[in-house]
């Protein structure tokens, strides 16, 4: 039983207000849903909560009593624990020896107790309902379960106040439903739950409570039922937003992209792409459904020339670009928004102006020869930013400093800036704030308008709903389902996503 | 933390210009030097403490003698190296391979590959730059930029050679260049022992001299000095630094390079060929290696024993670290090195302190420069450090 009081929480960076006089309270048998863009200080208050900074002014209460944290150890010793986004796991571990990690049972002289630990393990799991067996490998089993060994992880420290760090972004959409029985089981078992996310359906659902930050600080509290998803996210972005994409009927025209046959390997030689054909046609938008890891990373890896084609064909604007390089493929007018941002789409320690060139820095206007013309690089990023509206003080900071979002709307500019005919997206939107994505989606569709081609994969059944004129849903490699957009449910996605329909 | 302003967005000043963009000067400057400063004030503790007169005699009186001891090393390493011309002649002397092999080794840095194997690639330059200068006797102006050419591409092939390794089996660089060190050590003992190096009846590994016209003029020649050795090379070495700064920050290659060493993933994307970047890293910082090869040979020795590379290429990562490998710091590191040379050797005749102290300076220096947390916290420098995120992967 225990509450966890934020009283007056306030945190300074140089030139940042990164909290402001923050107030929080959960309390046990609760569940506090907290929402927030990029940016809305939302890790601050957390690194705050867990020991890793120090607040400026303000104090963290535990039923009452001050606390002093100077580290996560103290976190985790007054019973805070934190679920976070990527998990903190030893691959060849079991399911027991991750969860004893670091507080491992011994018996007399530093021998470990691992059957001890393994019944503590399964004792857990069945009074929560997890079903995790103890003797699991990680490595084996799906990652839905490794969130629970998480949770389990937590619980065996004894927490009484749990922290979830966007637990969903990883589930399919069965394994959410069944991942929020899990958060109502603990709070009825008495644990106290902040549970931060920026999905407004979710928070909806399984939150009693919702407290909404903005630039640092809480702009509102309320509960689910006087609550509604446009009202929240206005409050999150403090504008109305736009929740649906808008758009007209789609025209397709040619094929801009043709797929046939394609076969591609994993990094481990397996195939994970197993022979799938697809067109897109200009003046569409196709979205790819899928549960992360089904072959869409490698999919969008060969048609870009990153990945090796095993077999099978890839033609672009009817020019066939199987194995092209990555290099002939964007010069086929190709822009391509990586999966993830920060290890392919941007190089995070070169300013924002070398970061706008990074693909076109070998032609004019930005180099003669082998001469770079900084100030053409830097006109041309300074026309950019004002035009996909990226915020940044300036053009000669380093990537690094800017939010997800706007390092999103770097890459996006960099790729969109010049004639396309075909876009390739990787989770375009992932982890970054609503008013980003709704800016983002709004460019795809002007995109679409101006009679390019769209592929765009997305593990996030929503958007891909939002936006696509035609879904195609991948599981284990292949193609499992086609669907017109707009008549189609979430539910039938989401069957065929976890390969229902096989 | 979105739209964080920064400090940074200053617009760009004098010394911001001169060492790139968006160095932090405090971080660039300030604390090499003050690193360099806690490094001598150890080093004269350490004179003091390794005294065995002080051990065998300990008293006031000998304690006075040993502080004076060690006073005399520090004077002497200063005046050796700054305190007249013959010294600043001395430093520069030094300075002009240490700068080559300084920036062999920053521009692999800048590229994310870190060459150990200058002081190979250094030996098979300076063994091109030989075998050159003993076969032809051209006028100057030939004789010379040949040996340059020569130089820079036997110690091109050499640093080739382990980028060619890494880009087709991924073999590390580190490992491939120590390995080639070696090779090139032993290989230039043998090549030293065959008829086409080793003068007329001489049987140890030493190379006939190579031609007058292939010697890097001495700069102060017009002044007749014996003593005033310091030659061309110092004036090629800074061209060459000034070069490489071009190339790093004006050029499209140097975009490339920076772009590789930065994020190889993100430059793969962005259609860069990274494998044939490292190729072509490895050869150009083999070149410069190998100039710093041909600087020994064409500008001091005049001729070839095991060894002439004198530990310069292991000095250069110290020295490249020390520069952050930016052109200007790795010019001024190897002044700074030449100058620890220069000095040694006078504080070594003047004091009982051996030379050998040099490199334990050196190593404290790079100590320091390596926990830049240790300096600002003995100096209570402030940088604009500590606003990161501590964690990743979190919510916002």
């Amino acid at each position: 039983m225990a509450t966890l009081e934020l009283k007056g929480i306030t945190k300074r960076f140089p030139g940042v207000l990164a909290n402001d006089r923050v107030d929080l309270k959960v309390s046990s048998g609760e569940i506090l849903g907290l929402l927030g863009e990029n940016g809305a200080g939302k890790t601050t208050l957390m690194n705050i909560l867990y020991g890793l900074y120090g607040a400026d002014e303000g104090e963290v209460l535990i039923d009452g009593e001050p606390q002093h944290f100077s580290g996560p150890g103290d976190a985790i010793a007054a019973g805070i624990g934190m679920v976070h986004q990527h998990f903190m796991l030893v691959p060849v571990f079991s399911v027991t020896e991750n969860v004893v990690l670091g507080v491992e049972p011994t018996r007399g002289a530093g021998v470990l107790d691992l059957k001890k630990a393994s019944a503590e393990v399964k004792e857990i799991s069945h009074k929560y309902g997890l079903a995790v067996d103890p003797d699991a490998v990680i490595e084996d089993i799906p990652v839905g379960l490794q969130q629970r060994v998480e949770i389990i992880k937590v619980l065996f420290r004894e927490a009484a106040i749990l922290i979830f760090d966007e637990p969903t972004a990883v589930l399919t959409p069965q394994e959410v439903n069944e991942f929020f029985g899990i958060l109502r089981s603990l709070r009825d078992a008495g644990k106290a739950i902040i549970f931060i996310t920026h999905k407004l359906k979710e928070v909806l659902e399984v939150a009693d409570r919702i407290a909404v930050l903005r630039r640092g600080s809480k702009v509102g509290e309320t509960v689910p039922a006087e609550a509604t998803e446009a009202g929240l996210a206005a409050l999150m972005v403090g504008r109305p937003v736009e929740l649906v994409v808008r758009k007209d009927e789609a025209t397709p025209g040619d094929p801009v992209l043709t797929v046939q046959d394609l076969v591609v390997l994993d990094d481990r030689q397996h195939p994970a792409v197993k022979g799938i054909s697809f067109e897109v046609r200009r003046g569409e938008i196709v979205g790819v459904a899928g549960v992360q890891g089904n072959g869409q990373t490698e999919l969008v890896e060969a048609i870009t020339g990153l990945r090796d084609v095993t077999a099978g064909h890839v033609y672009i604007g009817g020019k066939d670009v199987t194995d092209a390089s990555p290099r002939e493929i964007h010069e086929e007018n190709v822009a391509h928004i990586p999966e993830d941002r920060q290890r392919s789409g941007l190089i995070i320690g070169f300013t924002v102006t070398e970061n706008m060139v990074l693909d076109g820095y070998y032609s004019r206007p930005y180099s003669r020869g082998i001469v770079m013309d900084w100030d053409e690089a830097r006109k041309r990023a300074e026309e950019l930013v004002e035009q996909y509206d990226v915020r940044t003080p300036s053009i000669e900071l380093p990537a690094s400093t800017l939010s997800g979002g706007n390092q999103q709307k770097v890459i996006v500019a960099r790729e969109f800036g010049r004639d396309v005919k075909l876009v390739i997206a990787s989770q375009p939107t992932r982890g970054i704030d609503v008013g980003s994505i709704e800016y983002i989606h709004e460019r795809f569709v002007e995109e679409r308008d101006n009679r390019a081609g769209l592929l765009i994969v997305s593990t996030e059944l929503d958007e891909v709903m939002a936006v696509a004129d035609r879904i195609i849903v991948m599981f284990a490699g292949e193609i499992v389902a086609q669907y017109q957009g707009g008549s189609v449910t979430a539910a039938e996605i989401g069957l065929a996503m976890a390969g229902a329909s096989r | 933390m979105s739209d964080r302003p920064d400090g940074a967005a200053d617009s760009p000043g004098f010394i911001e210009d001169l060492l790139g963009t968006r160095l932090d000067w405090r971080r660039a400057v300030l604390v090499p030097v003050l690193a360099i400063l806690l490094a001598l004030m150890v080093s004269a503790v350490i004179i003091v403490v390794s005294d065995i007169d002080l051990w065998q005699n300990p008293s006031f009186d000998q304690l006075g003698d040993t502080l004076d001891q060690a006073r005399d090393a520090l004077s002497a390493l200063f005046i050796g190296s700054f305190g007249s011309l013959r010294a600043f002649s001395s430093t520069l002397e030094f300075g002009a391979p240490l700068i080559f092999a300084g920036l062999a080794v920053a521009i692999g840095f800048h590229a994310g590959l870190f060459n150990i194997g200058a002081e190979g690639q250094m030996l098979m330059g300076g063994m091109a730059a030989v075998a050159l200068g003993i076969t032809f006797d051209l006028p100057i102006y030939l004789n010379l930029p040949l040996a340059l050419v020569g130089g820079a591409i036997g110690g091109g092939i050499w640093g080739g050679i382990a980028g060619w390794l890494r880009a087709k089996t991924g073999a590390h660089e580190v490992v491939t260049t120590i390995m080639l060190n070696s090779i090139a050590g032993l290989a230039v003992v043998w090549m030293l022992s065959t008829s086409f190096f080793q003068p007329a009846g001489r049987q140890d590994p030493v190379s006939r001299d190579i031609a007058t016209s292939a010697r890097l003029p001495r700069l102060l020649g017009f002044l007749d000095r014996s003593d005033l050795r310091v030659h061309f090379g110092i004036i090629l070495a800074l061209i060459a630094a000034y070069g490489i700064y071009w190339l790093l920050f004006k050029s499209t290659i140097g975009f490339e390079f920076r772009a590789v060493g930065a994020n190889p993933d993100a430059a793969h994307y962005a259609g860069m060929r990274v494998t044939t970047i490292y190729v072509s890293v490895m050869f150009l910082s083999g070149a410069l290696a190998g100039l710093a090869g041909m600087n020994q040979i064409n500008g001091l020795l005049f001729r070839a024993s095991p060894g002439f590379s004198a530990g310069i290429g292991f000095d250069a990562i110290s020295l490249a670290l020390l520069g952050r490998s930016h052109p200007a710091g790795v010019v001024a590191a190897g002044l700074l090195f030449g100058a620890l040379r220069a000095g040694g050797l006078d504080m070594q005749v003047v004091t009982d302190v051996p030379i050998d102290l040099i490199a334990v300076i050196q190593a404290l220096v790079v100590v320091f420069i390596a926990a830049p947390a240790l300096i600002r916290a003995i100096f209570r420098v402030r940088t604009g450090e500590g606003t990161g995120q501590v964690t990743k992967g979190w919510a916002s």
